[in-house]
């Protein structure tokens, strides 16, 4: 029973593989270092939102509103207090943190639809804050000319972004072994059950809101690390951090992946890029208009089924 | 600043039409359509296609706005939504998050970019002044239009629902669907014919607006916040709860633009989330519904 | 003298115009093998609410150990020993019996804020879900998705996750419901097996297993208390048969 319980924490060869692979990849493909380090901070992105839609089951469409405060926390900590990466990283993810653990009463109470609401007019209200503060924040135009120090006292930013892309790596690698750790734990037991059934937990003594606060909390401070790693790997921070289309685009690559097991925020993040990359060198309409056209299709058939081929054909019991 | 006011009780009204078919949808099917505004949008350009090619009249367009929409609703709700109610609300939100996405980029390709401008008749471009000072109330006589043909609609829509049988059974299938099917209301066609409605007043309200909010291919996007707070905030079980969000968001959002510009909406956003927190369940909720 | 456990003090609950308790003092000492009937609609679920703390009391007061728990959140009054089983099953869904028993102990051993050792690493949990697993009568099943289970077998795990709270006072909500007669031996196999001193509220309708297992019953009418008292006496109260049985017997009299 208990060899039972603790296999299913264990490391699967495939997922050491995997890791193998993705740490292959900005030393065997250099010249896509841009495009791996955009990989690597939106599945740090990803992460972050499956850990409360995919195992606490909270529909939130502002995740960017964490991903926003930490992409300018970390940029205007570098300008006007200190440089160093590490330590913008670690202030961007405080930040991000302080406004999820400040939040969480919100979306803790109500419907849906109020969480979907609420989380979305968090993101909305710091988009306006940032574009009103123009003279600290760049307003409309971003926050230009964020210049990093060198990593560990080491390793300087180029302009090819390879130490970027290694970079945004590592931070990734830190936190998918983290999170793997906290979900395989009783925690991470516990929000699961939290997702499936919030009477029974409560009913087992353990305190949903608490849990959710937590969570929330957690997940925020993994999204402003995405946005620190963003700013400081680009040297610029705009609005769109904010936008509304960055909340969206990081759901659609969870979904694709699959919420509910970590590799889905990597998964998709890759799968979103690469796609994103061949279709919008066609058109940014075509992309538009695909992406669309794909969710419309994937919700009708039924999201589990993507990455399970041989469901494909299966009938619903 | 009554002028002020007067501006933001019509914007508050054209809300209220556009969001009107929102609530109902999310009241009636559980259903969360962040597309809504797909169908506000092909109503404005319906109008503008009409006027430009086929030489229409302005007024001539609005009821032929209504109707077109609400057969693409009804054709949409049969062929699509149908299949997703009952879904979980993540599958419904990124479905019509798809719809959207879609809608915007066929309308960019299609119909182009730029923003599209409805030709007002000559008596809609007047504008009537009383008062001086302070105090001036300044009616532009196409906001006039719009807010007297908002309220009718308001008012045509109470009695509906009130009065007639099909009023009767709507709010049967709202209250309790599993019960309303056993008293034998089909509840399939009243989804069907509500959906088409709410989507033709979506349609109507685009024409309406058309000028108002300005028409080009995102309209939905920058729009559908505003639908779902007044959802949200007002509620989706009675007529009344939505008007008078609407007519909040629309006054507060007017004035807010007007003495604050830079903060833009700020003012709506911070206001619909204090409002959600102290009434999570929205300004106006009966006891025991959903 | 047995102590008391649980006691409330002229609890009343008010929904709109309705009253769904009225004026209620329960009170249920230590060890008890206490039963609450009444026809449906009496209020028994209301009162369950009121004593778990999912509903808070129009007026009034409840008491467990002689602690005033009348604002305390739910998930509170689980840890200090009030526990209660669903009419509805309320399982974990995608997890096995094995995943829910052993989050059900762990929470009770205050180790489910843990956050970096796995599941299973603990010996003692690991251990202490085993033996609930055998107790009733999971163990060939215990590695299988809830939602996977037998109707019966799930009520089983219902039950089982109350009792791995260790609970003093345990409230079972109608626990044989809509159980398939094979299954039944089980449920009260199981109900009947509970530890001595917990003392157990039992709501039921199935007559049968109300006589078999309580010593004291308490009868529910429109939310109020009609009548309390030991088996034999409920049985021969005309009053209680006159709301079993509505008309039927004055009808035929």
């Amino acid at each position: 029973m208990r060899a039972s319980l603790l296999a299913d924490s264990r490391w699967r060869p495939w997922e050491v593989v995997a890791w193998v692979v993705l740490w292959a990849l900005p030393v065997a493909l250099p010249s896509h270092a841009a495009l791996i380090n955009e990989i690597a901070i939106l599945a740090l992105f990803a992460l972050s939102l499956d850990l409360i839609l995919g195992y606490a089951g909270i529909v939130s469409l502002g995740h960017a509103a964490f991903f926003g405060l930490g992409a300018y926390g970390a940029g205007l900590f570098a300008k006007h207090v200190m440089p160093d990466p590490l330590v913008g990283l670690a202030v961007a993810m405080a930040a991000s943190a302080v406004l999820g653990l400040v939040t969480s009463p919100m979306i803790v109470r109500g419907s849906d639809l109020t969480r979907l609401m609420v989380t979305m007019g968090v993101a909305l209200v710091l988009y306006e804050l940032a574009n009103k503060f123009d003279t600290l924040t760049g307003g409309a135009d971003g926050l230009q000319g964020v210049v990093m120090g060198s990593l560990l006292g080491v390793f300087e930013f180029d302009l090819g972004a390879r130490v970027a892309s290694v970079y945004s790596m590592a931070v990734l690698f830190v936190a998918f072994i983290v999170l793997r750790r906290v979900v395989h734990s009783p925690f991470g037991s516990s929000l699961q059950a939290l997702r499936d059934n919030r009477l029974r937990l409560s009913a087992i003594g353990l305190s949903v809101n608490g849990r959710l606060a937590a969570v929330y909390t957690l997940s925020a401070a993994l999204a402003g690390a995405a946005g620190a790693l963003l700013t400081q790997t680009t040297g610029f921070a705009s609005l769109d951090a904010f936008d509304f289309h960055r909340s969206a685009d990081v759901m659609l690559a969870l979904v694709i992946g699959g919420a509910g097991w970590l590799w889905g925020g990597l998964a998709g993040a890759l799968a979103f890029k690469v796609l994103h990359d061949l279709i919008a060198s066609l058109t940014v309409q075509y992309w538009t208009f695909w992406i669309g056209f794909f969710l419309v299709v994937l919700m009708l058939v039924g999201r589990e089924k993507l990455l399970r081929p041989w469901t494909w054909w299966k009938r619903q019991p | 600043m009554l002028t002020l006011l007067f501006d933001g009780i019509a914007y508050g009204m054209l809300l209220f039409v556009l969001s009107l078919g929102l609530a109902v949808t999310m009241g009636l099917m559980n259903f969360i359509n962040l597309a809504h505004g797909a169908f506000a949008m092909a109503g404005g350009y319906i109008v503008v296609l009409l006027m430009q090619k086929a030489g229409w009249p302005f007024l001539a367009c609005l009821p032929a706005a209504f109707v077109l929409t609400a057969l693409l609703g009804a054709l949409l709700e049969r062929l699509l939504y149908r299949h997703m109610y009952g879904k979980p609300h993540l599958d419904q939100v990124l479905f019509s998050i798809g719809l959207v996405f879609m809608a915007v980029a066929a309308v960019d390709w299609g119909i182009g970019s730029e923003q599209k401008y409805v030709q007002l008749p000559e008596y809609f471009r007047q504008r009537f002044e009383f008062g001086s000072g302070a105090l001036t109330l300044g009616m532009g006589s196409y906001r006039l239009f719009v807010v007297i043909v908002c309220v009718l609609l308001a008012l045509v829509l109470q009695a509906l629902l009130a009065r007639t049988r099909f009023g009767a059974r709507l709010r049967a299938a709202v209250d309790d669907p599993r019960v309303a099917a056993g008293l034998g209301i089909p509840v399939d066609r009243v989804f069907m014919l509500t959906f088409a409605v709410g989507s033709g007043l979506a349609g109507l309200g685009g024409a309406l607006g058309a000028d108002l909010l300005g028409l080009e291919p995102n309209f939905p996007l920058k729009y559908m916040v505003y639908f779902l707070i007044v959802c949200a905030v007002g509620g989706t079980s009675s007529i009344t709860g939505p008007l008078v969000a609407a007519l909040v968001l629309g006054i507060a959002d007017v004035f807010g633009k007007y003495y604050v510009p830079k903060l833009g909406s700020f003012i709506v956003y911070s206001l619909m989330i204090a409002i959600l927190l102290w009434r999570p369940q929205g300004l106006f909720v009966r006891q025991g519904s959903r | 003298m047995s102590e008391v456990v649980l006691r409330t003090h002229a609890l009343v609950k008010r929904f709109g115009g309705i009253v769904a308790t009225n004026d209620v003092s329960l009170v249920v000492a230590r060890g008890a093998r206490h039963a609450l009937i009444g026809p449906n609609g009496a209020g028994k679920t209301t009162l369950i609410n009121l004593l778990t703390g999912m509903a808070p009391p129009t007026s009034g007061r409840v008491e467990l150990l002689g602690q005033d728990i009348t604002t305390l959140a739910p998930h509170k009054r689980v840890g200090l020993g009030l526990v209660r089983t669903f009419q509805i099953n309320q399982l974990f869904a995608s997890f096995t019996p094995l995943q829910s028993l052993a989050l059900a102990v762990a929470s009770r051993l205050d180790a489910a804020r843990r956050c970096w050792q796995p599941v299973g690493s603990d010996a003692a949990i690991a251990a202490e879900t085993e033996t609930l697993l055998s107790r009733f009568r999971l163990l060939e099943h215990a590695e299988q998705p809830t939602r996977e289970l037998p109707y019966g077998k799930r009520r089983l795990l219902e039950i089982a996750l109350a009792v791995a709270q260790q609970p003093k006072v345990l409230l079972l909500d109608e626990p044989a419901a809509g159980v398939p007669a094979a299954e039944r031996a089980d449920i009260l196999a199981t109900v009947a097996a509970l530890p001595a001193d917990v003392a157990v509220l039992l709501i039921e309708h199935d007559m049968d297993l109300v006589f078999s297992f309580a010593k004291r019953i308490t009868v529910l009418v429109n939310g109020a208390v009609l009548t309390e008292g030991a088996p034999s006496a409920i049985a021969a109260d005309a009053r209680v048969k006159a709301v079993y049985l509505g008309d039927v017997e004055t009808a035929h009299a």
